[in-house]
């Protein structure tokens, strides 16, 4: 189960870091098919939600997981589960 | 042999952003050159100039989609708003730009020193990476400007890059003029761009080449040619020309501004920063034979002429080798925009076709008695009507390299 706080600060760092339209997110939505980013887009996406989220990625450890990532369901996911581990609230 | 004309032009100058702003703030006899010291200080602490010619209207980087945006230090967004208005001008078609037979020649001495600045020093002083953009390297490369453009504007062409610090514009072009003349290619996106940055000051401060004396009166410096002059005045900005066959420029009936006839590049290879009369005179020369023309000819010359005690007296004793003593009409815009470096040479050169297409030739702002060396030219110092069909534009850089451009009104036939 992922909190609602996760999916508005992963949609609210789309908005403002890939300047997306609110509208087009849904948890089924591909990042890179129908929103149009890139390899290098999910770079500087994890690197937004660190930023806003707090929490650290590891540049090794994270890698096979961030490359499993292709909708926004996926992408709740992830950040979710950083959360949990690292004890914080998003 | 293809013959190459100039079809459209664009501008990111100190004066303003674009053609327009660049040309009303010259003939204005305006200068742009302001005190950075608040701004420097707090990077470096022993300069010795602390003035500059930053781009003095901001530069939206909204008007730039974000997915060509994060690839672009300030140094390519400068270089791709001038060739959007330069495109514009030349009503250049979309379809021709991804055709295969358009391409670029667009050159900076560096990448975006901005981006270079942040990269190292998160490199070394945060000893992490993990929180640069991933698009950094991109902005920070030294075919930043061309490789951007090419993106950004869906041109699939060549895509050259000649970096050649003060001299990279107009290398830029004389790579894409041989392109269009040779028959590569029927168009060409060329061009220069620097961005201002307090390392690129240093650089010239450090060897003693930065105006200095000048720093509480910033619109009296630089001084092309004067007996008062004391040094380089760094400036921002990027030029932007649409090179094309004249066929290509015909057939689809677009505005031809000028022809480019010929062209040099070479370096005195003596010195790495002095400069070498002979190898300007040298240069000078081997443009006027490429055009076929002989010096008596040309009708105006835009110097380099930036302000430097060398530089200047080494370009001026060039110049009056070539054309004579008082042989032809000189001027330098350096004291307007400072030296903007590797988008000087497109920048005046831009200048230089506004000023024949409307007739008169701009002074050299700063110049009131020529010094040593430097009187035997035949110096424009007030606003003078000047009906001119042949000029000269050159720009000499460190590494002693000089480009020269010869370029006459165009005549079909």
């Amino acid at each position: 189960m992922v909190d609602q706080a996760i999916i508005e600060v992963v949609h609210q760092t789309l908005v403002e870091e890939f300047e997306l339209s609110a509208a087009d997110l849904s948890a089924a939505v591909s990042l890179y098919e129908d929103l149009g980013l890139d390899s290098l887009d999910s770079v500087d996406l994890v690197v937004a939600l660190e930023r806003a989220v707090g929490f650290k990625i590891d540049r090794v450890a994270d890698e096979e997981r961030i490359r499993q990532v292709r909708t926004l369901e996926d992408l709740y996911g992830f950040v979710q589960a950083k959360v949990n581990s690292s004890g914080k609230q998003a | 042999m293809k013959r190459v004309v100039i079809t459209g032009v664009g501008a990111v100058s100190p004066l303003g952003i674009g053609t327009d702003r660049l040309f009303q703030g010259l003939v204005e006899d305006r200068s742009a050159v302001v005190n950075q010291r608040q701004e420097w200080q707090q990077e470096v602490s022993d300069l010795t100039s602390w003035v500059g010619a930053p781009l003095t209207e901001p530069l939206d980087p909204n008007r730039i989609p974000r997915k060509h945006r994060r690839f672009m230090g300030r140094v390519a967004a400068m270089a791709y708003v001038a060739s959007l208005e330069s495109l514009d001008k030349a009503r250049v078609p979309e379809e021709m730009l991804a055709s295969g037979r358009a391409g670029i020649s667009f050159a900076s001495t560096m990448g975006s020193v901005g981006a270079l600045d942040r990269f190292f020093r998160t490199c070394f002083e945060e000893r992490e990476i993990g929180r640069l953009p991933a698009g950094i390297f991109f902005r920070c490369m030294s075919h930043t400007c061309a490789a951007n453009l090419a993106h950004a504007l869906g041109i699939t062409g060549r895509v050259l890059s000649p970096n050649a610090a003060c001299a990279s514009s107009l290398q830029a072009i004389m790579c894409g003029a041989e392109a269009i003349k040779n028959g590569k290619q029927d168009v060409m996106l060329c061009g220069g761009a620097d961005e201002l940055h307090v390392t690129v000051v240093s650089s010239f401060d450090m060897v003693r080449a930065a105006s200095s004396h000048f720093n509480d009166r910033p619109q009296d410096t630089p001084r092309p040619f004067d007996e008062e002059r004391d040094g380089i005045v760094c400036g921002e900005g990027a030029g932007a020309l649409v090179l094309e066959s004249e066929q290509s420029a015909l057939a689809r009936e677009a505005e031809i501004l000028a022809e480019i006839t010929g062209w040099s590049t070479n370096t005195g290879g003596t010195h790495m920063a002095q400069p070498h009369t002979e190898s300007m005179t040298d240069c000078l020369r081997a443009a006027l034979h490429a055009a076929d023309l002989s010096p008596d000819a040309i009708d105006y010359v835009n110097a380099h002429a930036t302000g430097t005690l060398q530089g200047d007296q080494a370009e001026a004793e060039a110049l009056e080798a070539v054309f004579g003593e008082k042989g032809v009409p000189v001027s330098s815009f350096k004291g307007h925009l400072g030296h903007t470096l590797g988008a000087s040479g497109a920048l005046e050169l831009i200048a230089c076709l506004l000023m024949q297409k409307l007739r008169y030739l701009i002074p050299t702002r700063n110049l009131k008695t020529p010094g040593a060396g430097c009187g035997g030219l035949d110096h424009v110092t007030t606003l003078r009507p000047a009906e001119f069909d042949r000029f000269v534009k050159s720009s000499f850089a460190f590494g002693g390299i000089g480009s020269v451009l010869v370029l006459q009104r165009y005549r079909h036939g």
